[in-house]
C-alpha cells in the first residue's frame, strides 16, 4: 500500500528538501515507520509518547486522523497524507 | 519588514475587535514566495469555547480547506495573526494591559513556520486603541520584530526580492515611498 506524503517545510530537512515523498503501510502508523526508515528522525518530529505530536496536524485523503482514528487511521493505496504543522498560541 | 495593505491591517483589527474578548486568529495569504499579503482568511479559533481570552488554535479542518485552496491559487500563508486581549502570562511591561509581544507558547509554534510572520494586535477592550506588532524568527532561530510598513498599494513599494525594481527605475521623477 504506497501513499503519497506531503511534507511541511519545517520537516524537509529530513527529506532532502524534498515536499512530496513516497511511503508504504496500510495505516499511518505504518506508513511514519516507513517514513522514518527512509527518512531518518522524522517519527520523532510526529509522535510522542506513542501519538501524534500536538504540533502536527495529520490528513489522509483530505480527513484529519485525529476524528479517524489517528495513528490507527487505514491508509489507501495510493492515497494521500498531508501532514502540516499545528497553528496555535495565546497570551 | 512587514509590507502589508492598509486594508488588510483594517481587516484584522476589525476581526480582533468583532471576537474580543476572545482571540481572534487567521491567516494572510500571498503568491508563493513573495512575501506579501494579498488577502485575508480569519479561522476560528478552535480552542476557547468559554472565550476566556488566552488561547488559539486554528481548526485543523479549517487550516486544511486553506491549505488545499492556497495550493491551486499557488498562494502560501505570509503572516498568521492573532489578537491578545488579556494580561499576558509572563508580562514584559507593568502596564497590566494586553501586550503585542509573542508569549512562550506563540514562539514555539512560530518554530514550525520559520519564514511566516507571525502578527498580533493587542487589544484591551472591542473598541480600544489597537497595538499591532509582527515578528519573525531570524537565522538563528531568535524571534525578530518586524518593522511594519503600512501602503495604500503594493505598486512603488520593494516588497520582494527582485519582485518590484525600484521606482527610480521607472519613473526618475516620482517619488520614492519605499
Amino acid at each position: 500500500m504506497s501513499a503519497t506524503v506531503s511534507i511541511p517545510t519545517i520537516l524537509r530537512t529530513h527529506t532532502g528538501g524534498e515536499k512530496q515523498v513516497k511511503a508504504d503501510g496500510s495505516t499511518l502508523q505504518e506508513v511514519i515507520a516507513d517514513l522514518d526508515a527512509n527518512h531518518p528522525g522524522i517519527k520523532d518530529r510526529l509522535v510522542t509518547d506513542g501519538a501524534l505530536h500536538r504540533f502536527v496536524n495529520v490528513y489522509v485523503n483530505d480527513e484529519d486522523v485525529r476524528f479517524a482514528g489517528g495513528l490507527d487511521a487505514q491508509v489507501p493505496d495510493g492515497g494521500t497524507v498531508t501532514i502540516l504543522p499545528a497553528v496555535a498560541g495565546g497570551r | 519588514m512587514l509590507v502589508i495593505r492598509a486594508d488588510l491591517v483594517e481587516e484584522i483589527v476589525a476581526h480582533a475587535r468583532r471576537d474580543h474578548p476572545r482571540e481572534a486568529c487567521g491567516q494572510l495569504l500571498g503568491p508563493e514566495e513573495s512575501d506579501r499579503p494579498e488577502r485575508y482568511v480569519p479561522m476560528t479559533n478552535a480552542d476557547d469555547a468559554e472565550a476566556r481570552g488566552s488561547d488559539y488554535r486554528f481548526d485543523s479542518r479549517e487550516q486544511f480547506a486553506v491549505h488545499k485552496q492556497a495550493l491551486e491559487n499557488d498562494e502560501e500563508p505570509v503572516v498568521v495573526f492573532h489578537s491578545h486581549t488579556r494580561v499576558p502570562r509572563r508580562p514584559l511591561t507593568d502596564s497590566g494591559r494586553p501586550e503585542a509581544y509573542p508569549s512562550v507558547k506563540d514562539i514555539e509554534y512560530m518554530g514550525l513556520q520559520p519564514g511566516v510572520h507571525f502578527a498580533i494586535v493587542a487589544l484591551t477592550g472591542p473598541d480600544a486603541e489597537p497595538d499591532l506588532r509582527s515578528f519573525l524568527l531570524g537565522p538563528d532561530g531568535e524571534v525578530v520584530e518586524d518593522e511594519i510598513q503600512v501602503v495604500e498599494n503594493y505598486m512603488f513599494s520593494h516588497t520582494g526580492a527582485g519582485d518590484v525594481p525600484p521606482v527610480a527605475a521607472l519613473a526618475p521623477d516620482v517619488p520614492d515611498r519605499s
